[in-house]
């Protein structure tokens, strides 16, 4: 058994617990992220892997429960609050401004931080964004589409797209919902590449059915079913987990 | 949406004010009543367009705005004799007063739901003109002619009767409010509303409080429709409560649409052409508004961005 | 008279406009909930009503052809817009107001040119008084509020016993789902929006003989209709009848004991704070 860890964790949650009407969602759960690691949260479907990651980025309130950031509770904030504290989320269906440039997707997530004070708001000048946008877009593999139609991107490209956009949101947690899906098995490995270059920097919280990914990756996994955590631990451990096999398998 | 095209867009806008300032030496000075009031409407449907077309939301209850400017300007002239200026001030803060006001009630809504809550609402204070007729004058309306001092400017005594005054203070006005609007959608807080209007869920999620920003847009939306309807009564010197009723929501809809919503000259266009096609057929047969609707309808299936909406979609990519 | 008969007196008043209100009202609801777009015209299709029942009783020299002319023309015509104009859009929600406010300014302008600005009235086809404590009350009056239910009774038998009305509740709860189970989404919203404007028709029909036709009469009808759907809850049957019946009885009392204007105002502020409270209106999907 570990010893406890003394470092206190980036982000917690303490009994978190969410109902929808007489659906139990999420109950008491108590979840640790540590900083700079990948952790993935798996688990079959209706397991809450959703809700947890709604209520950790603000999208859902909890029906009672705590969520601590950096020490902070932040539990009342919304979820565009704590954008502005470093959690980033992007969406399991790809959610981009789909009429707009390229350009003009990354820089508004990027010209937010830079949008503090009301004088900010009016300058009728284009913030200093270009560098940032144009480091967001190479990092993620997009470099030369800036003043393309986001919408006439292929679909890879605009998952991509999205994790630019989060990029230069300045995350310092990004939590990416089913990121995968629908990809080709050659973006789904520039995608894994990405994310580990990723975390050399930022705290990735990832939700993923696909299992090669999930198992490649992570430095820890965290395993739902039916609202509550049944297992977490390393990729090896969590394989030859014998609950994990009955809830996945059946067995 | 560019920084690039900075300097010609500008030129651009500028221009056409520079037209219209030169129009009026160009036309028959009965033309000129006809042009103020054509400047007058169409910066109030400047105003609604910033809700409309770069917020994305469509409110069926800006008359009370417009008529809010309208009535707070002329009810003090009327009975308190405030001067034209202190009666503009006036006008625009209850255009904005109002807005915000409204804007903490029905900002929760969104689609159709906001736009029977504004039509709701706008309603409520067309019956209450009506109600209170007898400060208001209801249906009949009041008038201002001898209520109303001319505008002083220095040395310079301007009576509104006259058309060069009407003229070129209705082109202030507009002028005004259209290089505010030119400005709105070049500024960083112009480039939040749109990505409201494209996709709001993802705006949150890029950490902007959304709320802030449309009620900040429906404000000034308001000012600017309650400064237009000011700017009206100061001009025709006339208050009345068809100025509150679903028409006047409906007609900046309209001018809108048919100049294409989303485009700064948009709502000059379609103010301009829907009076003109108004003015011509209503000389020709009493059912006149036949041909509006048809044109409504026409427009709305070959054109469902609008005329200039149309033209930068074809031609100009660049306008803003 | 007392004040028990002026009670009395408001209710039934508020009674009978609380039918006829939500027969209108229905029409709309109807062609909200399955198609989803918001028609500013359906007022019309109630002026129409009570307009070509003007003609018919005049030409025909009896109301009661009237009570299956009216609501076939106004239906036919409904079809014809639907083809004409709204499936083209693709019954996209802003551009569908658009035209519908062009068609609202087409319609009533027409009937303006063509049967001009007055109001005529058009004789009942039968009449006998109800003889009260405190005073008569119009038999007709009682007849068309129990007609009015007789048609709420149908189209309710209709929408949620019929094929048809299983098709259309199905669509309006999920039309991509209803597509590919293969239901005809075309022929649907066809019917949808020709049902809404017969419903509005035979309303007009039914008041016509009391309130006399004017070509400006949707006008009302319209905006009544709308604080009934907002308040019932946009697609929501059950919900726009006893909304029909509060602001049907609230307007009654309010405009027998006050003034008509201030029913209105308070009538209007309700619907919009329901409207903001609960964004799909007291029994409706929150999806608005």
């Amino acid at each position: 058994m570990a010893a406890v860890a003394a470092v206190a964790p980036l982000l917690a949650t303490h009994a978190l617990r969410r109902t929808f009407g007489g659906l139990v969602a999420v109950r008491s759960v108590d979840f640790r992220l540590d900083r700079g690691e990948i952790r993935s949260i798996i688990g079959p479907n209706g397991a809450g892997k959703t809700t947890l990651l709604g209520i950790i980025c603000g999208r859902i309130p909890p029906t009672s429960g705590r969520v601590v950031f950096n020490g902070r509770d932040i539990t009342a904030l919304r979820a565009y609050e704590r954008v502005a504290l470093g959690i980033v989320y992007t969406f399991q269906i790809i959610s981009i401004y789909k009429r707009l440039t390229v350009y003009e997707n990354v820089a508004l997530a990027a010209e937010r931080r830079l949008m503090r004070t009301p004088l900010d708001h009016l300058v009728a000048v284009r913030l200093p964004v270009a560098e940032q946008v144009e480091g967001a877009l190479d990092e993620v593999g997009l470099r030369g589409t800036a003043s393309r139609i986001a919408g006439s991107l292929p679909y890879g490209h605009q998952r991509l797209l999205e994790v630019a956009m989060a990029l230069a949101a300045g995350p310092e947690v990004l939590a990416l919902d089913e990121p995968t899906q629908g990809l080709a098995p050659d973006e789904i490995a520039s995608l894994c590449a990405l994310i580990r270059r990723m975390s050399a920097t930022i705290t990735i919280l990832l939700v993923e059915h696909n299992m090669q990914v999930v198992l490649e990756l992570s430095r820890r996994i965290t395993v739902m079913d039916r609202g509550a955590i049944i297992a977490e631990g390393s990729p090896r451990e969590i394989e030859a987990n014998p609950d994990v096999r009955r809830v996945y398998l059946g067995l | 949406m560019t920084g690039q095209r900075g300097r010609p867009v500008l030129a651009l806008h500028v221009a056409v004010v520079l037209l219209l300032l030169g129009l009026q030496f160009v036309v028959s000075p009965f033309q000129h009543g006809m042009l103020a009031r054509i400047m007058v409407l169409a910066a109030f449907a400047v105003g609604y367009n910033v809700l409309l077309g770069y917020t994305g939301l469509m409110s069926l209850g800006h008359a009370m705005f417009f008529a809010a400017g309208m009535y707070a300007t002329g009810l003090t002239v009327f009975y308190v004799g405030a001067g034209p200026v202190d009666g503009f001030l006036i006008g625009l803060g209850a255009g904005v007063v109002l807005s915000a006001a409204m804007g903490l009630i029905v900002l929760r809504t969104t689609g159709v739901s906001f736009l029977i809550v504004t039509m709701m609402f706008a309603q409520v204070f067309y019956l209450t003109t009506l109600y209170f007729n007898r400060i208001t004058g209801g249906d009949q309306g009041l008038i201002l002619t001898g209520h109303l001092h001319p505008l002083r400017l220095g040395a310079l005594q301007l009576p509104f009767a006259d058309p060069a005054v009407k003229y070129n203070v209705a082109l202030a006005v507009f002028g005004l409010c259209f290089l505010l609007s030119l400005w709105l959608t070049a500024s960083p807080a112009g480039r939040v509303l749109v990505a409201v209007r494209e996709n709001e869920d993802r705006t949150t999620m890029l950490g902007f409080n959304t709320f802030t920003y449309k009620l900040l847009a429906l404000v000034i939306s308001g000012g600017i429709s309650g400064m237009a309807g000011s700017a009206y009564t100061l001009l025709f010197s006339y208050v009345g409560s068809s100025f509150a009723s679903i028409l006047y929501s409906i007609y900046p809809l309209l001018w809108t649409l048919v100049g294409g919503s989303g485009t700064t000259i948009g709502p000059l266009v379609g103010t301009a052409l829907m009076t003109y096609v108004v003015d011509i057929t209503s000389g020709v047969t009493p059912g006149y508004l036949i041909v509006v609707g048809v044109v409504l309808v026409v427009i709305i299936l070959k054109f469902p961005s609008g005329i200039v909406g149309g033209i930068r979609a074809r031609w100009l990519p660049w306008l803003p | 008279m007392s004040l028990e008969g002026h009670l009395v007196l408001a209710l039934l008043e508020g009674l009978v406009s609380s039918l006829v209100v939500a027969l209108t009202a229905l029409g709309l609801s109807l062609v909200f909930g399955v198609m989803r777009i918001v028609n500013v015209a359906h007022g019309e299709f109630f002026m129409l009503g009570a307009v070509i029942t003007w003609y018919v009783s005049t030409a025909a020299g009896s109301f009661l052809p009237a009570l299956i002319v009216a609501p076939l023309a106004v239906g036919a015509l409904a079809l014809v817009i639907n083809r004409v104009v709204l499936r083209p859009i693709r019954y996209d929600p802003a551009a569908t107001i658009v035209a519908t406010i062009g068609l609202l300014y087409i319609i009533q302008q027409l009937v303006l040119t063509i049967y001009g600005p007055y109001a005529r009235p058009v004789v009942p086809p039968f009449y006998f008084r109800v003889d009260l404590p405190w005073f008569g009350y119009s038999g007709y009056k009682l007849v068309v509020a129990g007609v009015a239910a007789l048609l709420l009774v149908a189209t309710w038998l209709l929408v949620t016993k019929t094929t048809l009305g299983l098709y259309m509740r199905a669509t309006q709860q999920d039309r991509e789902t209803a597509l590919a189970f293969g239901v005809p989404v075309d022929r649907i919203y066809a019917s949808a929006f020709a049902l809404g404007a017969v419903l509005a028709a035979l309303a007009g029909v039914l008041v016509v003989p009391e309130q006399q036709a004017h070509y400006l009469m949707g006008l009302d009808a319209l905006l009544l209709s709308f604080m009934v759907v907002i308040i019932g809850g946009l697609g929501s049957l059950p919900g726009t009848v006893a909304a029909a019946f509060l602001i049907g009885m609230t307007d009654g009392v309010v405009s027998v004991f006050f003034s008509p204007t201030l029913a209105r105002i308070i009538a209007s502020g309700l619907v919009a704070l329901v409207l903001v409270w609960r964004s799909g209106g007291l029994f409706g999907d929150a999806a608005a």
